[in-house]
């Protein structure tokens, strides 16, 4: 099962790689999120470090969500869905080969948009960095075990690039919610001990919509 | 249930729907006593407290409708969940805009970001992101399969939502009747309010589910009709 997870997760790469369309958009557009609230925050500059991870994460769901989008569409454009569809494995490590690519690139746009905010807002960091890792990482793939499947429904109406957000920021809120708590634990109160309570709700968040969707995948992608 | 749009106990349940509702009215505006500091303001509790507690029951339904759907495929749970999510969004908007009214003379403010509202808040938005999904899926059987896929997550994330944001402060008074905070005289007009909600709530989902039956017979035919030209 695992080889079979990796070639699609290497699939979803090699493509990404080659043409680079998710992963372009994604930067820029996280970066010109991080200008815009940039501007929004100018009234409370003295104390800006208390808006940084809010701001941040703000950043990497709304990229996060644009590289949602390409992952299905994309697939649609050219028939590709189908040829994935034949495929002899179960919907689940489809789901879970592709989950797993779009959690790489949200972690690679968010390192990106990390080093922009670090200038923009002037910003040290040092000891903090494995920290901040631990968090990205939990975060981004709470994020992506939901946005996956979320994804996968928004394909299939009318609307696709405009309904994703509007039904996946709802379901997302709590890891947002304790993303934004962890990574201010981190910049700012600097307590580590009370990093575990944000940390177990993410990881709880994370392994139940990721066995949920792993069963309920087959039903969105059928046809 | 059965298919006929309107039987002889929909119309009996309507008219226990309308005493209910004349005597909850009565209790809540005439028959509970008033309250000592907050005055007749505190009467809007018996709208408040049993639109939230059938809202949460609705939502509960369509998981059920949901799940049931997955399992069998059969429409008709489908038109369960849609039904059931609907009305729920309903009380849910009575208990969003009663909760306001309230809290700004007593709190002050008109809304707090306290867990209780907050979670309130989000599990509104979840359903009408339901009703969203529903909205712009046109083939019908693939509606009922991704509403059916997002109506589960939206039952699974809402407790996760709840705990996330637990420790949070919390201004909301505690359930009152758990607490035992609500006075014996005001229980009489509380529990009227409770059954004419969930008498209401039991005869819109009815209507609801029948008006999508309908539709899907009428859906039906029309395909039949198009395939015989």
């Amino acid at each position: 099962m695992l080889a079979m997870i990796w070639a699609i997760f290497r699939k979803d790469l090699l493509i990404e790689l080659r043409t680079k369309d998710s992963l372009n958009a994604m930067l820029f557009f996280g970066i010109v999120v991080l200008v815009i609230f940039n501007f929004a925050l100018e009234s409370i500059r003295e104390s800006i470090r208390a808006a940084v991870p809010g701001v941040l994460w703000v950043a990497f769901a709304f990229s996060g969500t644009l590289g949602l989008n390409r992952m299905f569409a994309a697939e649609k454009e050219n028939s590709c869905l189908q040829g994935l569809l034949m495929l002899p494995v179960d919907r689940g490590v489809i789901y879970l080969g592709k989950m797993l690519a779009a959690t790489v690139f949200m972690l690679v746009t968010e390192a990106v948009i990390f080093i922009f905010s670090l200038v923009f807002f002037n910003l040290t960091v040092w000891n903090e960095i494995p920290y901040l890792v631990l968090v990205f990482f939990i975060g981004t793939l709470g994020f992506t075990t939901v946005g996956a499947l979320l994804s996968a429904i928004s394909v299939n109406t009318k609307m696709r690039e405009v309904l994703l957000p509007l039904i996946l920021f709802p379901v997302i809120l709590p890891v947002l919610v304790n993303a934004v708590e962890a990574t201010n634990i981190i910049l700012n109160t600097v307590d580590y001990r009370t990093l575990k309570l944000p940390l177990t709700i993410m990881s709880v968040f994370t392994i139940i919509f990721g066995t949920i969707s792993y069963l309920l995948f087959e039903y969105v992608l059928e046809d | 249930m059965d298919q006929k749009p309107q039987s002889r106990f929909d119309t009996a349940l309507g008219v226990i729907l309308f005493l209910v509702m004349i005597g909850a009215l009565y209790m809540a505006f005439l028959g509970a006593p008033r309250e000592k500091t907050m005055g007749d303001l505190q009467r809007i509790f018996y709208f408040h407290a049993p639109s939230g507690i059938v809202g949460l029951l609705a939502f509960a339904l369509n998981f059920v409708g949901s799940v049931m759907y997955l399992i069998k495929k059969d429409r008709q749970w489908d038109n369960l969940a849609l039904a059931s999510a609907e009305i729920g969004v309903m009380f849910l908007t009575i208990l969003l805009v009663t909760g306001p009214i309230w809290a700004k003379p007593v709190w002050l403010v008109w809304w707090t970001w306290s867990p209780r509202l907050t979670s309130s808040l989000i599990l509104w938005m979840l359903y009408i992101a339901y009703l969203l999904v529903r909205n712009y899926v046109p083939d019908p059987d693939r509606r009922a399969m991704m509403s059916a896929v997002f109506g589960i997550v939206a039952f699974v994330d809402a407790p996760i939502v709840w705990f996330s944001i637990r420790w949070w402060r919390d201004i909301h008074p505690s359930p009152m009747l758990e607490t035992g905070g609500l006075s014996p005289a005001m229980r009489p007009a509380f529990y009227t309010c409770w059954a004419a909600f969930m008498v209401l709530f039991l005869y819109l989902v009815r209507r609801r589910f029948y008006l999508e039956s309908a539709r899907n017979d009428v859906e039906l035919l029309a395909r039949q009709v198009d395939i015989a030209r």
